[in-house]
């Protein structure tokens, strides 16, 4: 497999204690990897260890070929990820547009915006308006416009379905689905519901106190096993 | 009240309104600085009135620096020091962030302890270099003076221009803030440091382009300060007090709030100073404070959307 994103024996720790135990993964260009497990299991803490926000013991993720672990958030989002983290965190007292053109390094291109609002036109109808006065839904897909202004190569999606009604999550699934058509990126996408997972992703990895303990393409995917995995 | 006919009463209350606009001034321009830093950092620089001190001596400086090298710029130099100041007060507000402040920003208790020392450290640094009288910049002729628009009622040009100063600048910053994309930035950190690296935001850049903005605000507010008082080591800390409460009575990262309760405060002890005596007048306009902060906990113009 050609790896655009290769994750090797990344440890995380809290302190003394050890979160994530060398975990290993890859995803293709072009692939949506989705991380399922139950609350408190390292999905969160792996994703961020990604994006470098919690720094990581040891360890390696390499982007496009290109090492980011010794770099700063910043710097990884120049590299070619992008992060749309749990409960959304958008910027509240900054408008849509604000929250749109935020991370982005200079002059956004026309081409860019069209395609963000083409695949969520709410964002241009409320462009004025503060982020913190939309909707859960519409913080959402805020959230994964913004992420995808600086044109990544890896996109992170920390529970996009945490506490978004079921018809968004058709919406967020369809986007996610139109987005790797459209930019042909690699997606890495944690989550709970099965659903969701299998509505959209080509791969799954299950984690369970910080170790994969499962993995399945879609295609030979067993939902109820999956389900049970997850049962608390 | 009633020793005065109603003209005086007018009269009296025109002039002390004039005055609360200088005080307004003053404390709007160290409001702007500190509201930066505070306001948008969450820094709590204790040291803040000792770079306003720092923009006061840059202007007696240059002003010195003019007398003896190019007389003949006397009329023009103060427009630059003005310049020179705030460029000299955000350098060293840039390097103080990198040397300190960065390495604090966790620790809100150390930084206030570390700006304290940084504060007793500039002034001791003031005292050596320029000596502990108070000194004055020659202003330029077109600073000095009043006009008269009544036979009672007398407006001194400073004070128009310090008025005047503080005002464009804070339409400066408010348009930097808001239309400018490290403004974005800067807003966008204050609001979420971590998620703002996680989109793409340089941090470390920002916190210093604050810092430094922030310090160089107090740098033009001592220029200004120049053409109403003269400067001493400790000239700064006389303001840093009314500063902090002009900037958590509006609303940490409001910039209208800054503005509103700089002129509320100024004018109240302006106004309540010349009716009763300066303390009671003083502690008329905190007892004001105090009773707006138990209703409005988070100052006159709180952030009003989801977190």
């Amino acid at each position: 497999m050609n790896a655009m994103l290769k994750v090797q024996d990344l440890t995380v720790r809290y302190g003394q204690s050890e979160v994530i135990h060398s975990a290993s993964f890859q995803a293709a260009k072009g692939e949506i990897l989705a991380i399922m497990g139950r609350n408190g299991m390292g999905k969160t803490t792996l994703l961020k260890s990604l994006i470098g926000v919690i720094g990581a013991a040891s360890g390696s993720v390499q982007v496009d070929g290109k090492e980011v672990l010794d770099m700063a958030p910043h710097r990884r989002v120049r590299s070619g990820m992008a992060y749309v983290p749990q409960g959304r965190m958008i910027f509240s007292t900054l408008s849509v547009w604000e929250n749109l053109v935020s991370g982005a390094p200079g002059a956004v291109e026309k081409s860019t915006f069209d395609e963000i609002f083409s695949l969520f036109p709410v964002l241009f109808d409320m462009r004025k308006r503060k982020g913190g006065n939309l909707s859960g839904g519409q913080q959402q897909q805020l959230a994964i416009g913004r992420a995808l202004i600086t044109n990544p190569k890896v996109l992170i999606l920390d529970e996009p379905t945490e506490g978004i009604q079921p018809s968004i999550i058709k919406d967020i699934a369809r986007a996610l689905r139109e987005i790797r058509r459209i930019r042909d990126l690699t997606i890495v996408v944690s989550e709970q519901v099965v659903s969701f997972m299998m509505d959209v992703c080509d791969r799954v990895l299950v984690i369970d106190r910080g170790n994969f303990i499962h993995e399945d393409t879609r295609a030979n995917v067993d939902a109820d096993k999956v389900k049970r995995l997850l049962a608390v | 009240m009633l020793a005065y006919s109603l003209s005086e009463i007018w009269s009296i209350l025109i002039m002390q309104g004039f005055s609360g606009l200088s005080l307004f001034s003053v404390l709007l321009l160290m409001a702007l600085g500190l509201a930066v830093i505070f306001g948008q950092m969450g820094v709590v620089n204790l040291a803040h009135g000792e770079f306003m001190a720092l923009g006061a001596y840059t202007v007696y400086l240059s002003s010195q620096l003019t007398e003896a090298y190019a007389p003949g710029f006397a009329p023009y130099y103060f427009v630059f020091a003005i310049g020179i100041a705030f460029c000299v007060a955000a350098l060293v507000g840039g390097l103080v962030e990198w040397g300190m402040m960065r390495f604090l920003y966790k620790r809100p208790l150390d930084t206030l302890l570390a700006t304290w020392g940084l504060s007793l450290i500039m002034q001791q640094a003031f005292r050596s270099i320029f000596g502990a009288r108070e000194v004055t910049p020659t202003l330029p002729e077109w600073l000095m003076g009043s006009f008269k628009p009544t036979e009672t009622i007398d407006i001194p040009i400073n004070g128009v221009f310090v008025m005047a100063l503080s005002l464009l600048l804070t339409a400066g910053v408010t348009l930097f803030m808001f239309r400018s994309r490290i403004g974005l930035r800067t807003r966008a950190t204050v609001q979420n440091r971590a998620m703002s690296e996680a989109v793409g935001i340089n941090t470390g850049l920002i916190d210093r382009f604050t810092f430094a903005l922030g310090c160089g605000i107090a740098g033009v507010a001592g220029a200004a300060f120049t053409t109403i008082g003269s400067t001493g080591p400790d000239s700064g800390s006389r303001y840093i007090v009314d500063t902090f409460l002009v900037v958590v009575f509006g609303g940490s990262a409001s910039m209208l709030g800054t503005i509103v309760s700089a002129l509320g405060i100024a004018q109240t002890q302006s106004i309540s100073e010349f009716f009763l005596e300066g303390t009671m007048g003083k502690v008329t306009t905190l007892m004001a404070i105090v009773f707006i902060l138990m209703i409005r906990p988070k100052g006159l113009f709180p952030s009003k959307v989801r977190s």
